[in-house]
């Protein structure tokens, strides 16, 4: 019997527009999967010919979710071609920035992007308040948000909606579905911290606006420093923000960690959270400064999953196919030598479970992301990644805040190898973040006791070419940005980051990208009723705009770039 | 007053409409606030703020509060075309009314693919119930510009693979008011820059209805949801400007309430970036701050809360919520020089440099950037 074709578009709850297709046996296994993003803007094109100082605010354009990542990448990548290096002071406010993003923005992918594919918020009204109440205490010595009657006010607000069939932003989901494993309390539970992580989100986005100007879309970087000099030399501010960074934290604390502890329970039998890795080579890069001469997370390169061997990052060895994306070209190529030209051949009719629609040709181009190879290999990026390579690097935080939550769980090792385990990482690389960026602010106070300095001048010669990149850590794994400078003006920009890593389509080889590999052998209850697709897809955290940006629709040639060793990380 | 009394009046008459409706919730608002612990002197705070912020005299405070109980008649349709999602996440961020009353007790959410649960078919048949049951009655708002090189295939949306802009078409064909949110929908913004590959443009430009633009990249959580307060209130497009910006949110330059205006004024300006008049916060025109051409209340309304802002962060405005910004206003770091040659720039430097009247060549200066802002007619919107 012929598989049945699933196709999902859009994919909600992320950034961008994406869509997924499966195809799957009679007995609804998932045999083949395919990733497409459905959107192409073309940003790298319209930096050509810019004055180089406009690229952080311009690039930063990609993504207004993880916006911060692409202004720093914008930024630094051309202070690592024009040999600039920004006074201690600014390199310790970008970090702090940076913490402050990943405080905001795993907070809102786990509960407002990612948290109904593991919440049944319909589940939730026929809980019990109070035992619900009480059952916090299992996950924390002091739980947040989580009294009886304000279960009770959570609870009812929510069938007002259901019970007249208007359910809102909660409308058509598939509430029911038997891979739905928290029990009606603890469904309860994670409902009350959905609307309580609405608020704190607004209290971590203050904390990143305070020395940011604004979130989303900070204004404070220039190639050379930042600008908020009154903001870093204010003690009120200095206080407001730590103020605001408790109350994240002690969310974080109290309501996040607690509830993956709380799912990895539920699920620790699940058969649809235990699979979806299907990619097991992982790359992260330095991250996260906290002082002169440490940053909290390490670079490297996992090869099939064996954590004995970690390897360093050779950027030589990145490589871009384009076999099946919208794009024309035969060779997979290094991001110096982009050759792009945009070759759309869209989708085609097809049947699908839920009737006749367009569907994508596999043996054809069916997708504006490129597939990004590292040694000819696909590889994931992430948090898992990033938590994976310092663990295996032996950063003893990481692996103090690993061992932790296994020995709470009573979780194998294995078990981060999964759709599960990609999503706790996540939590516990926030965790980490948040225990740690009080050191880089208490690096900041120690240093302008005797230093008050946030900008480096700089020139920028007319008759010289210059090039330089930025790698660094950022929410969705690796990001890189990459600038040739003639003239005076941009002469080529690339940009190569987490979401193209994972979201790509089959190489020439017949290879497949992370997104796709996680689906196979992946069982569906329903396949008119996604939700097992939607929660692995999710556990990335896709982020499509990011992605899709790499273009040069003359197919012009990029010259070599000098390539600069990897781990600079002062400013990362 | 003459002006305010017609308001005032087209106001109530806007509420009994409202009233005649039916309610999308089963609960009143009165109620849900009653539980939620807000008194009427809470609520009549939250209304006069909404006021004070569209500058309308006390008198509207009243109406503000009728409207805001009957605001969860209003059904929201969301879509998003060529963005960042930057819009979406400012919008979440809105405190004044916070975004889960916003959504749970105020408003009608009936797609937006950021926060909602449904995916896939579950999704598109949200939004094909959503436009049939409240055609003619729902508010669209776009956040993103529309591609239309290659027959908008640079852009498609669903199981179907629909143009995004066969879909805006589509919806804004069947909606009450559209509603452009962020500079992106309003003019193309960041890929409508030079050479726009994908010929992205304004939502205005391909659909055949009056479109209100709330610009900013992204525009502050006040602007968009201050904008929908209007429209709740008045039942018509607000007065608008010759971009069809919302007159009281984009009615001033930055420039005109700027808190460092006193030092432009005083000829006292950042000559680079951290050095003793940017820890003094100083003016900062010469470091390319565009706030003396750009139409915004940032000056006042702030960002996430009040917290901070580009200028306050000791960064130059970039201009964001005019057409085209990217191209006309670039490089951000550095002052104009095509518009105003021998104007602003000169006069700047003759302050920076001889401190002559120091004064007088500010409000010279300023009256210089006026006349070249005003060459073009506003309009009142209808």
């Amino acid at each position: 019997m012929a598989n049945k074709r699933v196709v999902i578009d859009p994919i909600t709850r992320i950034e961008g527009h994406l869509r997924i297709e499966v195809e799957v046996d009679e007995n609804n296994v998932v045999q083949k999967a395919y990733s497409s993003s459905t959107l192409w803007r073309g940003i790298e094109l319209i930096l050509k010919n810019r004055d180089p100082r406009d690229a952080g605010l311009m690039a930063q354009r990609i993504c207004g979710v993880c916006t911060y990542s692409h202004y720093k990448a914008g930024v630094e990548s051309v202070e690592n071609a024009l040999g600039v290096v920004p006074p201690y002071n600014a390199q310790l406010v970008r970090s702090i920035l940076n913490e402050s993003l990943y405080m905001h923005d795993h907070v809102v992918h786990f509960y407002h992007l990612h948290g109904l594919d593991w919440v049944d918020v319909v589940s939730a009204l026929s809980a019990d308040p109070k035992k619900a109440s009480e059952l916090a205490f299992k996950y924390s010595d002091s739980p947040i948000a989580t009294g009886t009657d304000e279960l009770t006010a959570v609870q009812k607000k929510v069938a007002g909606f259901v019970e007249k069939g208007q359910l809102g932003p909660f409308a058509n989901a598939y509430w029911g579905n038997k891979s739905y494993k928290l029990s009606p309390e603890q469904n309860l539970i994670a409902l009350s911290h959905y609307l309580k992580a609405l608020e704190v989100q607004r209290t971590a986005a203050q904390m990143f606006a305070i020395f940011g100007a604004k979130q989303p879309h900070g204004q404070t970087l220039v190639v050379g420093g930042v600008t908020s000099v009154r903001d870093i030399l204010s003690p009120a501010r200095l206080a407001e923000w730590k103020s605001k960074y408790e109350i994240v934290k002690d969310f974080i604390d109290r309501a996040y960690y607690a509830d993956v502890v709380m799912a990895a329970e539920a699920y620790s039998t699940e058969p649809s959270v235990l699979g979806g890795l299907g990619v097991k080579n992982f790359m992260a890069a330095d991250g996260m400064m906290l002082n002169r001469t440490e940053n909290l997370f390490e670079s490297g390169f996992i090869k099939d999953g064996d954590l004995s061997k970690v390897y360093d990052i050779d950027e030589m060895k990145i490589k871009e196919d384009v076999t099946h994306a919208w794009y024309e070209g035969d060779e997979p190529l290094q991001p110096y030598d982009g050759e792009t030209l945009q070759k759309y051949t869209g989708f085609i009719d097809g049947d699908t479970v839920n009737g006749a629609a367009k569907v994508i040709d596999p043996n054809d181009k069916y997708s504006w992301v490129k597939a990004p190879r590292y040694d000819g290999q696909a590889v994931e990026v992430g948090p898992l990644s990033c938590l994976l390579v310092n663990y295996a690097r032996g950063n003893e935080k990481v692996k103090k805040e690993v061992g932790d939550f296994l020995a709470k769980t009573g979780l194998p090792v294995g078990a981060l190898f999964t759709t599960l385990g990609r999503t706790a990482a996540r939590m516990l690389q926030t965790k980490l973040i948040s225990d740690n960026a009080i050191t880089t602010f208490n690096s900041l106070i120690e240093n302008l006791k005797t230093d008050d300095s946030t900008y480096t001048k700089f020139e920028i010669d007319p008759t010289k070419e210059y090039m330089g990149r930025f790698i660094g850590e950022v929410p969705r794994g690796v990001l890189s940005h990459w600038v040739r400078i003639k003239n005076g003006l941009i002469d080529n920009y690339q940009a190569v980051v987490p979401t193209t890593w994972n979201a790509g389509p089959m190489d020439k080889n017949g290879q497949i990208g992370p997104y796709e590999a996680s689906l196979v052998g992946l069982k569906l209850e329903d396949p008119k009723k996604p939700l097992e697709v939607i929660r692995v897809i999710h556990s990335f955290d896709p982020c499509m705009a990011c992605s899709v940006h790499v273009m040069d629709i003359k197919g012009q040639e990029l010259s070599q770039y000098k390539v600069n060793p990897l781990g600079s990380g002062a400013a990362c | 007053m003459d002006g305010f009394n017609a308001m005032f009046e087209k106001a109530k008459e806007r509420i009994e409409i409202l009233s005649s409706l039916e309610s999308t919730k089963e609960e009143s608002i009165e109620s849900m606030l009653d539980k939620k612990g807000y008194d009427r002197r809470d609520f009549m705070k939250w209304a006069a703020s909404i006021t004070a912020m569209l500058s309308l005299p006390s008198q509207f405070t009243p109406l503000f509060a009728e409207a805001a109980k009957l605001a969860d008649r209003l059904p929201l349709i969301w879509l998003h075309m060529a963005e960042c999602t930057g819009c979406s996440e400012a919008f979440i961020r809105s405190d004044a009314p916070t975004v889960d009353s916003l959504i749970f007790d105020h408003i009608s959410l009936e797609y937006h693919e950021t926060l909602m649960a449904a995916s896939g078919w579950q999704a598109e048949e949200n939004l094909e119930h959503a436009m049939k049951k409240y055609e003619g009655k729902y508010i669209l708002l776009v956040e993103g510009g529309v591609p239309t090189a290659m027959n908008g295939m640079y852009l498609t949306l669903g199981a179907q693979a629909k143009t995004g802009l066969s879909l805006v078409q589509e919806a804004a064909d069947k909606a009450a008011a559209i509603f452009s949110i962020g500079t992106c929908a309003s003019f193309g913004g960041i890929q409508a820059a030079a050479p726009n590959p994908t010929g992205a443009k304004g939502v205005d430009k391909v659909v055949n209805k009056p479109v209100i633009n709330v610009p900013g990249c992204p525009p502050s959580a006040a602007n968009i949801v201050g904008t929908l307060m209007h429209f709740l209130l008045f039942g018509t497009l607000p007065a608008l400007d010759r971009y069809s910006r919302p007159k009281w949110a984009y009615g001033n330059r930055i420039h005109d309430l700027c808190e460092r205006r006193g030092h432009f004024d005083a000829g006292e300006f950042v000559e680079s970036f951290g050095d003793d008049g940017a820890k003094d916060g100083w003016c900062l025109y010469k470091q390319g701050c565009k706030g003396p051409y750009t139409f915004n209340n940032c000056s006042t309304e702030r960002f996430n809360q009040h917290v901070n802002w580009p200028i306050g962060a000791g960064h130059g405005c970039m201009g964001c919520s005019e057409p085209n910004f990217w191209d006309t206003m670039g490089p951000l770091e550095k002052p104009l020089e095509s518009h105003l040659v021998g104007g602003l720039n000169k006069t700047v430097d003759n302050i920076g440099t001889t401190l002559l009247s120091a004064t007088v060549l500010g409000i010279g200066a300023h009256a210089v950037a006026s006349m070249f802002v005003k060459n073009s007619d506003e309009q009142e919107g209808e």
